[in-house]
């Protein structure tokens, strides 16, 4: 089996590494398509569960 | 691509060097800024694919590369003296906090001119286009000027922006390739899609920020600068790119239009992380010294890019075209 490392980043997402799925929050899964992916770990993002950066504008406001 | 239109004395004495038709210019006296940025913009083009009308071996040429080197003396210190400011300013506001991540972001985080919001709002379908024909001198050979620092760098930093190209690269497949993308938006969008097409209507402003990415990935001494200019890239991305997006969804650009910009909001979300943390920073770990010119190339990345966005803002608001006038019509 391979590994799958989770890289937490301060005040943004988890990196994800060797992962093949990734559920959102209703349970849906989402194929991984590129090396390393960016999963929301603030609940904001529009397109659940990658990041799409919006807790940057969360934090400005 | 053929070799494009000079915008000067000096740009014509080149253009007519590298067809046969006589000697290397022998300084780098030039006119202007057009000038200037055109000529450079020919030198570094060698390195890359080329020109159709220039046999290849111009590219070592010793005499261009003389004539490179003066005009990127100039440069190199104009890009020194813009950015000073606020690389010290960032320094100062990250203060205790050393880690250069930190003071990656207060660079990223600049307030500066940028064109997303009037995209995403106001601007035309005509004033979209032309901002899809400036950025296709870059975006058609997107992440290549970064990737000269991969054989510069070794260990973490050389994993991480190997890890960050193969995504740019399209991981594996062709079709998304981001250099692709970019060509498909573009011929949905009614426009060229082939290499350079639009070099001649690019304006200064966007040809010096595609002439800072090539000075700093070229030059192995100036490898720190190259991947703070690819951090800061990255960092100030995702955002505006959901701003493209919708702007391109509200003009009825079409779907390649959308989606160009849609994978940058997701990728480029990832890539911030790779570029500042495990690429910037490893590499700082490494060679301290390389700090001060990561911090420039991240100040280079988003000054010259605020300073295209004031040029191209300040034409539009008052009714003209952002970019150059065709050769024939400036003529007339």
């Amino acid at each position: 089996m391979r590994e799958c490392r989770i890289e937490v980043v301060p005040g943004g997402p988890a990196l994800v590494r060797g992962a093949d799925v990734v559920a959102d929050p209703d349970g849906a899964a989402h194929p991984v398509t590129r090396p390393v992916v960016a999963v929301c770990l603030c609940g904001l993002s529009q397109r659940q569960p990658w990041c799409d950066a919006t807790h940057k504008v969360a934090e400005g406001s | 691509m053929l070799l494009p239109s000079p915008r000067g004395t000096l740009g014509a004495a080149l253009v007519s060097a590298l067809r046969g038709d006589g000697p290397v210019p022998a300084t780098g006296a030039h006119d202007d800024e057009d000038d200037l940025q055109l000529s450079l913009w020919v030198l570094y083009e060698l390195h890359y694919r080329g020109f159709d009308d220039v046999p290849g071996t111009w590219e070592w040429d010793p005499e261009l590369l003389r004539l490179r080197a003066a005009l990127e003396a100039g440069f190199e210190a104009a890009i020194r003296e813009r950015c000073a400011g606020l690389v010290t300013e960032a320094e100062e506001q990250a203060g205790e906090q050393d880690d250069v991540v930190t003071a990656l972001r207060l660079i990223a985080e600049a307030d500066v001119p940028a064109l997303s919001s009037y995209l995403h709002r106001t601007a035309t379908a005509e004033q979209y286009r032309e901002f899809l024909m400036a950025r296709s001198v870059y975006h058609l050979k997107e992440s290549d000027p970064h990737s000269w620092a991969v054989p510069r760098l070794t260990g973490a930093p050389k994993a991480a922006l190997a890890e960050l190209q193969y995504d740019e690269l399209g991981g594996g497949r062709p079709d998304r390739v981001h250099q692709q993308l970019f060509a498909d938006a573009l011929t949905e969008a009614g426009l060229d899609p082939a290499y350079g097409s639009y070099v001649d209507l690019t304006p200064a402003p966007v040809l010096a920020v595609n002439n800072a990415m090539s000075l700093f990935g070229l030059h192995r001494r100036l490898v720190g600068a190259c991947v703070g200019h690819l951090a800061a890239f990255e960092m100030t991305s995702s955002l505006p790119c959901r701003r493209y997006a919708q702007g391109a969804e509200r003009l009825e650009l079409g779907p390649a239009v959308v989606r160009y910009f849609d994978e940058h909001v997701e990728a480029d979300a990832v890539h911030e992380h790779l570029a500042a943390r495990d690429i910037c920073a490893r590499l700082v770990d490494q060679q301290p010294a390389l700090r001060a010119d990561v911090l420039l190339g991240a100040a280079a990345c988003v000054l010259l890019e605020a300073d295209a966005a004031r040029a191209t803002l300040d034409a539009w608001e008052q009714g003209l075209s952002a970019l150059r006038a065709p050769e024939q019509e400036r003529v007339a």
